[in-house]
């Protein structure tokens, strides 16, 4: 059971493939971890018990194969499962109806063969980086669960983290895939935006919602997108380019990479932990330079403008008819979203676009750029403000200082944890549409074990 | 900006908007837009050319 809790997906689709063990004692196994670890770690908002069942005698019978076969997985819930109404981490949604059919990224995993175990506690709309939630209570961090999982994909964290599954999906709209990789300790994907389809999910930021996996192995993670990749046309922001395999390329190491370390601002405001991450994983892949992304503190200004306007575009029908039912952190945000004039946020717009032309160039001479994820690791639940360079800060939205630059211009992110008495991640960053660079160096660093989702005690 | 200019931006947008805005969210209404308004400054901040497009293309 232990051993299974901690088996990556790829060897454990193996074992099922081999005859060792089947897809139905994988799935009773972990429904019965999920059973008695998930009250301590809240991950879980819904279980799919009868629906894995079925999915893993289709399995067992053969009329279900595929890389994944067999392999369990969750999804954050602001993914449509049909079935259920997608409550994207509220309490208002939850009289929506229920979903009528699985997001696009659930029904390309279950292609392969993966079996859907559940849905994921979140942040309310996204709208979050602590993995709290007023309505659920907060999703809790295995490596110490009187702390944040980070968010807002905080139950995706913690499910995979907490051995619950080797596998789990979340959105990063700012940092809601990196946040939690880092808090959690696991290896994350932003995708290139653009990349994965957002088909079947609930929205937050049209301009800047990303979709990714989370997992314990760059292997897994690497597989994973591979069998998600490929266009959809019902998402319009989903770019018409065809799947570009990432895993045979996996183990190509570091020849020929040119990788620099962000400088200026992605040196300033962290605790001495984010910095000595940065540190280690810099001297495994014989970093020696920094590069400067201009502008940095401008963009993450941008990021937040648009984010803060488009959500509050988003949600101002249900903050007319129904404030009181929302978490008061995300809506007195939302309300002052609201209330943004529209220019200010035309300009973050053009200059997104100037932002984007400046690291293009920076690509010219690097081929990968290392930064920190989190400024800080895991801060406790219920924690409001912390002390960056000696002024004292919000948490909820500082902990995205480092990661909303660079999803503002939608560049592919691996996050890669290092080990630690609490984990952290370093963000792997590379140009866009070269996920295969940032999964190479995420396997190097895994290879030399620079970098490691490290099990947490008792778990 | 000060608290009371905040406050009477905050009541006249809610008005507009037709949000109604208890006494007791007015506090981290102010604070959040406070912030806004601070990063929407930065950005105000960096002079672009009147030629600058944004970032999101549409295609007919």
């Amino acid at each position: 059971m232990h051993e299974l809790a901690w088996q990556t997906a790829t060897d454990t689709a193996a074992a099922i493939a081999s005859g060792a063990t089947t897809a139905r004692a994988v799935t009773e196994a972990t429904l019965a971890r999920i059973a008695s670890r998930d009250q301590v770690l809240n991950a879980f908002t819904d279980v799919t018990a009868t629906r894995a069942r079925a999915r893993a005698e289709a399995v067992d019978a053969g009329t279900v194969t595929g890389p994944l076969a067999g392999v369990p997985f969750a999804v954050k819930n602001l993914f449509d499962v049909a079935g259920l109404p997608t409550r994207a981490g509220s309490l208002i949604n939850r009289d929506r109806p229920a979903a009528t059919r699985d997001a696009v990224l659930i029904e390309r995993l279950e292609a392969a063969g993966a079996i859907l175990i559940g849905a994921l506690n979140m942040g309310e709309y996204a709208y979050d980086f602590t993995g709290e939630n007023r309505h659920d209570g907060a999703s809790r961090n295995p490596h110490d669960t009187a702390r944040m999982s980070g968010g807002s994909s905080g139950g995706s964290g913690s499910a995979v983290a907490g051995g619950l599954v080797p596998l789990a999906l979340g959105s990063d709209t700012n940092g809601s895939i990196r946040v939690p990789s880092s808090l959690c300790g696991l290896f994350g994907l932003k995708p290139t935006f653009g990349r994965l389809p957002r088909t079947g999910s609930f929205p937050f930021v049209s301009s800047l919602d990303h979709l990714g996996p989370f997992a314990r192995s760059v292997t897994d993670l690497a597989l994973a997108y591979d069998v998600m990749q490929g266009h959809d046309e019902d998402d319009p922001f989903c770019a018409e380019r065809s799947a570009e395999a990432v895993l045979p390329g996996l183990d190509f190491g570091l020849g020929g990479l040119r990788i620099a370390r962000a400088g200026g601002y992605f040196r300033r405001g962290m605790m001495p932990e984010a910095a000595a991450a940065v540190d280690r994983v810099c001297a495994a892949l014989g970093v020696t330079e920094d590069v400067d992304i201009p502008e940095a503190a401008r963009a993450r200004a941008a990021a937040y403008l648009i984010t803060t306007a488009e959500g509050a575009a988003l949600h101002l029908g249900r903050l007319r008819t129904r404030p009181a039912d929302f978490d008061p952190d995300v809506r007195d945000r939302l309300i002052a979203g609201a209330m943004v004039p529209a220019g200010m946020v035309i300009q973050a717009q053009k200059f997104r676009r100037w932002f984007r032309a400046a690291v293009l160039r920076l690509f010219e001479h690097v081929d990968a750029i290392v930064a920190p994820a989190t400024p800080c690791s895991a801060p406790l639940i219920g924690q409001k403000t912390f002390v960056l360079d000696g002024m004292e800060l919000l948490v909820r939205p500082n902990m995205g200082i480092f990661t909303q630059p660079i999803s503002f211009i939608g560049l592919p992110v691996v996050a890669v944890p290092v080990a630690g008495a609490m984990p952290m991640a370093v963000q792997v960053i590379a140009p866009p549409w070269r996920e295969d660079i940032a999964l190479r160096i995420a396997r190097f660093l895994e290879a030399s074990d620079a970098a490691v989702a490290q099990r947490p005690k008792e778990w | 900006m000060t608290d009371d200019e905040l406050d009477a931006y905050i009541g006249a947008s809610a008005a507009l908007l037709g949000l109604g805005v208890r006494p007791e969210w007015q506090a981290p209404i102010r604070a959040n837009l406070s912030v806004t308004l601070r990063m929407a400054a930065l950005v105000e901040g960096f002079s672009l050319p009147d030629e600058a497009e944004p970032a999101p293309v549409y295609e007919a």
